[in-house]
């Protein structure tokens, strides 16, 4: 489970976080949408710790985040731009973060025959297509077989048939009860994938609830109509 | 522990696999071997090993610790997204980088005495001196490195502009400061003052330590007679020992704040 109080963050004269609650029970798929700049990375970063808050609490899997590390052995994380060391080889990567976290990466061999990666393992990162660095860092998210999962835009770079495979990956994980969070600006996507949906504007959470109850307020078959309707209502 | 030991590991692999470092320790390895041949193996190879090692080690320090901080970017956040303590990681990279560059100045410098048979009697404590004083201004400007890094963590140009800046400061500038302060003020006794204001530069420090380690200082007249005094004694070997040690320690600390309350 993910809480979080009064969650503030600036960067210098620019409110990026204006005060959000918000709290995301365990096992929930959780979508998160907004224009460009509306604090979605931002939202996530703090939650991973990257981004330091300037107040509020963020409480997840009832711990309370204070600069403690440790919570993040339950979080997989795949960011919006995969860039890893190149001189590193795909399967040294795996196996320094493997190392690193002292983790028995339970799905790593899984993950790597899902997405095709073996052929990529002996190759340098440098070298990897966009594609196949994506798939090396949702590899990375999901080998540890965390209880929450951050996708930051998953499916960008990837092409339809990766894609498809990602998101039957992500099927299974939500299945096994996994807690995520998926930024995504591709709304049919979402719909697959999640159940509830936050919408963020200029640093506040607009709208949190189910996605069904999000087309009957607003009068929308499709996902897509009712956040373009939010976003042109004025604030 | 585990932890940084695993990402020392790592960026001793990255670095050693980049292959420039080993460029790196190759010019001190031909630099070593050249100053064997043509001086025969005396003291003279090590002053003039001491005397490149003075400008060369501050300025590739500086430039390559700044320089990773722009190049890891992504990796730096891969790695603050895993379970790792952001001061353990922070060491980690910092000696991380500033190992294998000693390593590389001191397997280069040292290589050389192998097939120039031995070290002449007498310079083993002088080799010890100009290599130990290498490896500590490798870490002490690959720290400097890494605080400019963070702190212009989004401007590279002002970063790398201000890096030169600091190491042509050091380097070049602040000499001729203080030769203008001399020349200015040349009627009073300024030895006592030019000790202190010496002292605030690291690479002044390290200059003045090789001078009296190699007992050239007699050549300087008077002000070296001066110097010899203090630095000679053990108060100024400790003070300046100690500055060197400060040098040390202040870039590092500021370097492990920002990192620490740094949003990446």
């Amino acid at each position: 489970m993910i809480r979080i109080n009064n969650l503030k963050k600036a960067f210098g004269p620019h409110q990026v976080l204006k005060g959000m609650d918000l709290n995301i029970p365990a096992g929930q798929a959780t979508g998160v949408v907004g224009p460009n700049g509306a604090g979605k990375t931002t939202l996530i970063k703090t939650l991973l710790g990257l981004v330091k808050s300037d107040s509020g609490d963020i409480i997840i899997n009832n711990i309370q985040l204070n600069g403690n590390y440790d919570y993040r052995r339950q979080i997989g994380y795949m960011p919006q731009q995969a860039r890893y060391p190149e001189q590193m080889i795909v399967s040294e990567l795996l196996s320094f973060i493997e190392d690193l976290r002292g983790d028995e990466a339970v799905f790593k061999e899984q993950l790597i025959k899902e997405f095709n990666l073996e052929p990529e393992l002996h190759k340098q990162l440098r070298i990897l297509s966009g594609g196949n660095k994506q798939k090396v860092g949702a590899t990375l998210a999901m080998m540890f077989n965390p209880s929450i999962l951050f996708f930051d835009e998953p499916t960008a770079g990837l092409d339809p048939r990766s894609s498809f495979i990602f998101k039957e990956r992500i099927q299974k994980e939500k299945v096994a009860g996994k807690t995520m969070l998926i930024t995504s600006h591709i709304m049919s996507e979402l719909e697959q994938l999640v159940d509830h949906v936050i919408f963020i504007l200029e640093g506040e959470i607009k709208y949190y609830g189910r996605i069904d109850d999000l087309l009957k307020e607003n009068r929308q078959e499709r996902l897509e109509g009712a956040i373009a309707k939010m976003m042109e209502e004025p604030a | 522990m585990r932890v940084y030991w695993q990402i020392l590991r790592n960026e001793f692999q990255t670095l050693f696999r980049a292959k420039w470092v080993l460029g790196y320790g190759l010019i001190f390895l031909l630099l070593t071997d050249t100053l064997f041949r043509f001086s025969g193996g005396g003291t003279e190879v090590w002053v003039s090993v001491s005397n490149i090692m003075l400008l060369l080690i501050p300025i590739i320090s500086l430039i390559y610790g700044i320089l990773y901080i722009y190049q890891s970017r992504d990796y730096l956040e891969l790695l603050l997204t895993q379970p790792v303590n952001r001061s353990t990681l922070f060491w980690g990279l910092y000696t991380g980088i500033s190992a294998p560059l000693t390593v590389a100045f001191i397997i280069g410098s040292a290589l050389p005495i192998g097939w120039h048979g031995g070290l002449a009697s007498g310079s083993a404590s002088q080799l010890f001196f100009v290599l130990a004083l290498g490896s500590l201004l490798t870490f002490i400007f690959v720290g400097l490195g890494f605080v400019m890094g963070l702190y212009f963590y989004d401007d590279k140009i002002k970063g790398f502009g201000f890096s030169i800046v600091i190491w042509l400061f050091m380097a070049v500038i602040y000499d001729g400061l203080i030769m203008v302060i001399i020349f200015m003020f040349g009627d009073y006794s300024l030895e006592t003052s030019v000790i202190f204001i010496t002292m605030l530069n690291p690479m002044d420090i390290a200059r003045i330590l090789i001078l009296m380690e190699f007992d050239i200082s007699a050549l300087m007249g008077y002000s070296g007679a001066v110097f010899n005094r203090f630095f000679g004694s053990n108060l100024g070997i400790l003070v300046s020992g100690g500055m060197l040690v400060l040098w040390l320690a202040v870039p590092s600390w500021v370097g492990l704040r920002i990192f620490n309350r740094k949003d990446f």
